[in-house]
């Protein structure tokens, strides 16, 4: 449980790498379209974009449609050219052999998550967009977030609706381009039949659609700040500060790191961000506090932190550093118990930290 | 002028985005040509007159108000015609660039306060603003990209809005508009791609924008469930009862100096006690009656953070007292401060032998309370 010179590529990372790897030869890339709920217009805004592309001399083909189309919808599929899914009695699957010998730059798939018929050369969708991005074909996808595995339940508790189809989160966060088409709750409402009141929350259902934006809203952050990671790492540049609360919390043998790991644990629920917490051992000292270091590991875990255990002798540079490399935009500390002659020596670490953690803030707490 | 008869203020709604080019603007018009379809009575305020093609072709259909041409150093420069938009009294006005600051000559410095005249006479107002505008994250902004924003609008402002609606689209193909000219004339392609447009940048934005329009759809929430019905959200007070999460409210604690990393703090403390949904105060300490002890730049400079502190709605406070640390610290006790705010000052070795920098002397004093030392974020740190 040391830090280790360079962090660990994430799964994310290395899933997208080796897509992008498989892909980059042919160029092909995935593009998805996130919606909170049906009636956002996802499926307008991409076959809008679909439009663009074929008007600008791209290659495309629409290769799955959604089963209920809007007006505007079916005045821009009459422009485009479509390979018709195979239909089974048992559902519809994309043609995707007679995709693959059209050979297209851009193929449209709407929606992404759907299980395919049985006997389907794959699976799910997805695995048929795999396939043509493999094959050096690019594409356009749509997905809602009650479709996305990692998310199923939190919707089916807001909504009740359940599905059966869905798709890996790490397959939206490996994606070259995701795009979240975000519209006010009650005109999503309207879009699905019901009358459009005034502006802002109105009613109980338009409250639950807020809660689903919200959380699209979180989860397309999430995958923009992995694919800033991605871009910051392919170019070797300085890691961005910034763009999202990441606490740390420092705990010693010497403080009360109770209060720290509580307010903590507010901050990332309020903040949407992201909490850390480690124990700074200098040596020497590790048996002695084993049983408290525990204790509050096991605290930090709880209130939703990343724990780590970290061994120096030089405490307060072994914590800067390790912030640095989590980018982490607030460090808790609390004062410690004075232990007199290491002060008196060396200073108050609090105050140590303080003058070492250049642009990040550091908050301290009481005793 | 005419009445505002209902005596009901208007609605805002904001389109909020990350760059020039996102597609507010379209987005606005395209929501604006359906609502005109349900019957209301939709028109254009002002509208940049130097807009995208397919965007002016999303205007054409709406009526629009001709804007005001105001002469400033010999030049004629385009501004909305506010009283002619209040004689026109429209159910609804599409107003473009809510940051943008008017010229001299105006009748008010920032385009945000003309829109306050709109919604006071009981318009509703639609209008566009990209998230480096936004106040509170000014420093963050600078931090991320390098680039001081001065235009910006008070978080409150976009706080008023009874909704918000974030217009998204991947920075590539932003990247893709902008080098086909789509978004700014060729001479100001370069500057772009040096700019906001460069590198990481798009993509920290974009975050943000995505994360403030979290935030604020989570607010509006929060609003809904303590009325049962909407209300608009109130920074600090969207959450009544003084209680949140069974903790005791959050109170903020800025300590207001001359110095210029004051105006951070500032920002700082108001996006702290916004998201934790707490009170804030800033406090001024002199130590003397008559602020003998600053010199008129000095006193200036107070004088400029305390209007500041009160334009974010932060309550100001100014005292007086011999033993300035001890002041604050005192204060904060007695008006239970959960956190004091204070900026990181860089000093010698030899101002630390003389009692060390002010931020550490709240820390050493204020033992029992939490102290918040916040980071100058215009410096990047050497890595």
């Amino acid at each position: 449980m040391r830090i280790s010179e360079l962090p660990r590529p994430s799964p994310e990372r290395l899933l997208k790498q080796v897509q992008a790897e498989e892909s980059k030869r042919w160029g092909a890339r995935l593009k998805i379209f996130l919606g909170y709920a049906p009636g956002v217009g996802k499926s307008y805004r991409m076959l809008d974009e679909a439009r663009r592309r074929r008007e600008r001399g791209e290659d495309l083909v629409v290769g799955a449609l959604q089963g209920q189309q809007s007006e505007e919808v079916q005045a821009i599929v009459r422009n485009l050219e479509v390979i018709p899914p195979l239909g089974t009695p048992s559902g519809e699957a994309v043609d995707v052999e007679s995709v693959l010998r059209r050979a297209p730059q851009v193929c449209v798939i709407d929606p992404l998550a759907a299980k395919n018929p049985e006997h389907s050369r794959n699976a799910y969708r997805w695995q048929d967009v795999q396939e043509l991005l493999r094959n050096g074909i690019s594409v356009l996808t749509s997905v809602n977030l009650l479709h996305v595995e990692e998310y199923k339940d939190k919707v089916q508790a807001i909504t009740g609706k359940d599905t059966a189809e869905t798709i890996p989160k790490s397959f939206l966060l490996a994606a070259d381009e995701i795009v979240i088409v975000d519209v006010p709750p009650d005109l999503c409402l309207w879009r699905q039949g019901e009358k459009l009141t005034s502006t802002g929350i109105s009613n109980q259902q338009e409250r639950k659609l807020s809660e689903l934006r919200e959380l699209a809203l979180l989860l397309t952050a999430e995958v923009v700040d992995a694919q800033l990671e991605t871009y910051v790492h392919a170019h070797g540049i300085e890691p961005v500060f910034g763009t999202h609360e990441r606490f740390l919390i420092c705990m010693t043998p010497h403080s009360n790191a109770l209060p720290m790991i509580e307010s903590g644990k507010r901050n990332k629920e309020r903040f949407q961000g992201d909490l850390y917490a480690v124990y700074v051992c200098e040596p020497g000292q590790s048996r002695k506090d084993g049983a408290k270091i525990r204790r509050y590991l096991e605290a930090a875990e709880e209130a939703g932190a990343t724990t780590e255990v970290l061994e120096s002798d030089e405490p307060t540079s072994a914590i800067v550093d390790f912030a640095r490399q989590k980018r982490i935009t607030q460090i808790f500390i609390s004062h410690s118990r004075h232990d007199g002659w290491r002060d008196r020596l060396f200073g108050d670490p609090v105050l140590r930290l303080m003058r070492a953690a250049e642009g990040i803030d550091v908050r301290v707490f009481p005793h | 002028m005419p009445l505002n008869v209902t005596g009901k203020r208007g609605s805002l709604k904001v389109y909020l985005g990350y760059a020039a080019g996102v597609g507010k603007t379209f987005q606005m018009l395209a929501d604006a040509h359906a609502a005109a379809q349900r019957v209301a009575d939709v028109v254009i305020a002002y509208f940049e007159p130097h807009a995208r093609p397919d965007t002016i072709a999303q205007a054409q259909s709406l009526e629009a108000i001709p804007h005001r041409k105001i002469e400033y150093r010999g030049k004629l420069f385009d501004e909305m015609d506010t009283d002619a938009v209040l004689q026109r009294n429209p159910n609804i006005a599409l107003v473009d660039e809510l940051a943008h600051t008017n010229i001299p000559g105006s009748e008010r410095a920032k385009r945000w306060e003309d829109v306050q005249v709109l919604l006071d006479a009981g318009i509703e107002v639609w209008t566009t603003v990209n998230v480096q505008h936004i106040e509170s994250l000014n420093d963050q902004i600078w931090q991320i990209t390098g680039i001081q924003v001065r235009e910006t609008v008070p978080d409150w402002v976009i706080r008023q809005a009874g909704e918000i609606v974030a217009v998204d689209v991947t920075p590539d193909a932003l990247l893709n508009r902008l080098k086909r000219g789509a978004i700014y004339k060729p001479e100001m392609v370069k500057k772009a791609l040096t700019g906001f447009f460069k590198g990481s940048n798009l993509g920290a934005l974009r975050e943000l924008a995505l994360r403030q329009a979290a935030h604020e759809v989570d607010l509006r929430q929060t609003a809904y469930d303590e009325s049962g019905a909407y209300q608009l959200p109130r920074i600090s007070e969207a959450r009544q009862g003084g209680v949140v999460d069974n903790q005791p409210k959050e109170h903020i604690l800025i300590h207001i100096t001359a110095e210029p990393s004051t105006a951070m703090l500032i920002r700082r403390g108001r996006r702290v006690a916004d998201y934790l949904q707490g009170h804030c105060t800033a406090l001024f300490v002199h130590r003397t009656p008559q602020l003998a002890e600053l010199s008129t730049d000095e006193r200036e400079a107070v004088e400029k953070h305390l209007r500041f502190a009160r334009s974010l709605q932060i309550d100001t406070r100014v005292i007086s007292a011999p033993d300035i640390p001890k002041a604050v610290v005192e204060y904060a006790r007695q008006s239970k401060v959960t956190q004091i705010f204070v900026a990181q000052s860089k000093t010698g070795f030899r101002d630390r032998l003389r009692g060390g920098n002010f931020a550490e002397s709240i820390v050493r004093l204020a033992q029992n309370l939490q102290v918040t030392v916040v980071a100058d974020r215009t410096h990047k740190p050497v890595a």
